[in-house]
């Protein structure tokens, strides 16, 4: 077996009993941590070790551990995800942190996101938003043939890299405007780009845009920040089409 | 329409459509200041052309229509956005590189350059466009008028130029002035395109480039004026 290079680390760790409590970060030390190991994995760690000292543990989102369920959500030393791109904080692993570190471990910090506990935080308003409009609402019917419905090459990757959207929260969570612009641009594109969800595209711009406004989530002013934290480096050019999908739709009534 | 202007991205719009025109008219005043470089007489001339005629006042009463709204707006969105954004700030938040300062700094910027605005207005258009309009013409400070205006200070812009710009610390403050106003414009530029949804992955670089390229012809103009305006006063006239 490979030898591993272990770690002693100090984790300064956010937390808060409910959302009405006083917030603190408190200090743990985790020792002989494999660089091999995820970032999730070494708070698993983290979490035995306090309930064998009899401490509760620390209450942390995730859910699938491969990047494709969004669930995981910590700010890790100043970022979304941690210090590394276009990864979620699952996909993360020790080998980023060096010996003796101090990793600083915050939950998502948005208005649109009340925290649950500790780390854990309330992204239900993304579902809300989605409720109001992200989806396509005809009988689908039997299966088409592949070619009956041509769509440019163009469109289909550009409505894949939208669909890439994993609804984690980062993007409003870095935003300084607590702004969800990039997710609602993300899922109003990836329908609008291709046939099925073109028919109700107006509409829907329309729903998620009032939903968004209706939760509280900031206004864009185009600082990019989310595109660069985004673990699916999704684009802002997302952004410039809701805002033209809204702006049509708007002057078509 | 109903409740577009309401909405988040209606008001973007109209930050949009505002800057938009601030941005329209600061080109056509760098274009106006230039002719000063070639010829403070040419320059004056400008001055008299415009002066108090009736569609130099509608403009300028549009243009300050515009710049109310886009500062009234801009103050309503940063009050929401910092609602948006919640009580609770990170314990320390280090953003990679590519997010400009400028963008993140809108607001503060704003606020310079109205302050700048102020002592700008302080210091040209109430003696010229506002004295003419009010009928209290000043005059201009001794040895600075341009030969035959002396009695005509409100048009005599060339002399005010002259007269401020002799000054060394007028001059600096002028700089850091257009040094705002350029890192305002170059975010708001491509910013504009944005928002009107006139952009795509292709053409948010080319914008951000133009965006950049513009802004500082623009602001290099204003820049250009001023220095000239120096070195040519401030031996004494
Ligand atoms: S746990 Fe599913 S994306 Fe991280």
């Amino acid at each position: 077996m490979a030898e591993h290079t272990g770690l002693n680390l100090t984790l300064r760790v956010w937390r808060q009993e409910n959302r009405h409590a006083q917030g603190r970060f408190e200090t743990y030390e985790v020792k002989n941590i494999s660089t091999e190991a995820s970032f999730l994995e070494m708070m698993d760690i983290l979490n035995e070790q306090l309930i064998n000292e009899g401490k509760q543990p620390v209450a942390f989102d995730h859910d699938c551990r491969e990047g494709i369920c969004g669930m995981c959500s910590l700010f890790i030393n100043g970022r979304a995800h941690g210090p590394d791109d276009d990864i979620t904080t699952c996909q993360l692993h020790m080998r980023k942190f060096h010996d003796g570190q101090t990793i600083t471990i915050e939950p998502w910090r948005s208005g649109g996101f009340p925290i649950i506990r500790d780390l854990m935080v309330d992204r239900s308003a993304y579902d809300k938003i989605m409720q109001a409009g992200g989806f396509v609402s005809v009988s689908t019917g039997g299966v088409p043939d592949a070619n009956a419905i041509p769509i440019p090459k163009a469109d289909a990757d550009e409505a894949m890299d939208a669909a890439a959207c994993i609804g984690c929260g980062a993007c409003a969570a870095t935003c300084k405007n607590g702004s969800a612009m990039l997710f609602v641009s993300a899922k109003v594109s990836q329908l609008a780009l291709l046939p099925q969800g073109r028919a109700e595209a107006a509409k829907r711009a329309k729903a998620m845009v009032a939903k968004m406004d209706e939760l509280g989530f900031g206004n864009c002013t185009n600082t990019g920040a989310c595109e660069l934290e985004c673990p699916k480096s999704v684009s802002i050019a997302h952004i410039a089409r809701l805002n033209r999908e809204f702006l049509k739709a708007n002057i078509k009534d | 329409m109903k409740g577009f202007f309401k909405s988040s991205i209606g008001k973007k719009f109209i930050m949009s459509i505002t800057g938009c025109f601030l941005i329209l008219f600061l080109t056509f005043h760098m274009c106006m200041n230039l002719v000063y470089v070639f010829s403070p007489e040419g320059y004056n001339m400008v001055c008299q052309f415009l002066g108090s005629n009736w569609y130099a006042v509608a403009g300028t009463g549009i243009l300050a229509l515009g710049f109310v709204f886009h500062i009234a707006y801009a103050t309503i969105l940063t009050i929401q956005n910092r609602k948006a954004r919640g009580n609770d700030r990170y314990d320390n938040q280090n953003l990679p590189s590519g997010v400009e300062w400028s963008s993140k700094n809108m607001f503060v910027l704003g606020a310079i350059v109205c302050v700048g605005l102020l002592v700008h207005f302080c210091q040209f258009w109430a003696k010229m466009m506002f004295a003419e309009l009010a009928g209290c013409e000043g005059t201009v400070p001794e040895g600075f008028a341009t030969p035959g205006y002396e009695t005509k200070a409100a048009v005599d812009g060339a002399a005010w130029i002259g007269y401020y710009l002799s000054k060394w610390w007028i001059v600096l403050l002028y700089l850091v002035w257009f040094a705002a106003i350029w890192l305002h414009l170059n975010h708001g530029f491509w910013s504009m395109f944005q928002t009107i949804g006139a952009s795509n992955s292709k053409w948010i670089p080319r914008l951000k480039t133009i965006s950049t390229v513009f802004t500082s012809i623009i602001m290099g103009g204003f820049a250009l004026v001023v220095l000239v305006a120096f070195f040519r006063n401030c031996c004494g006239a």
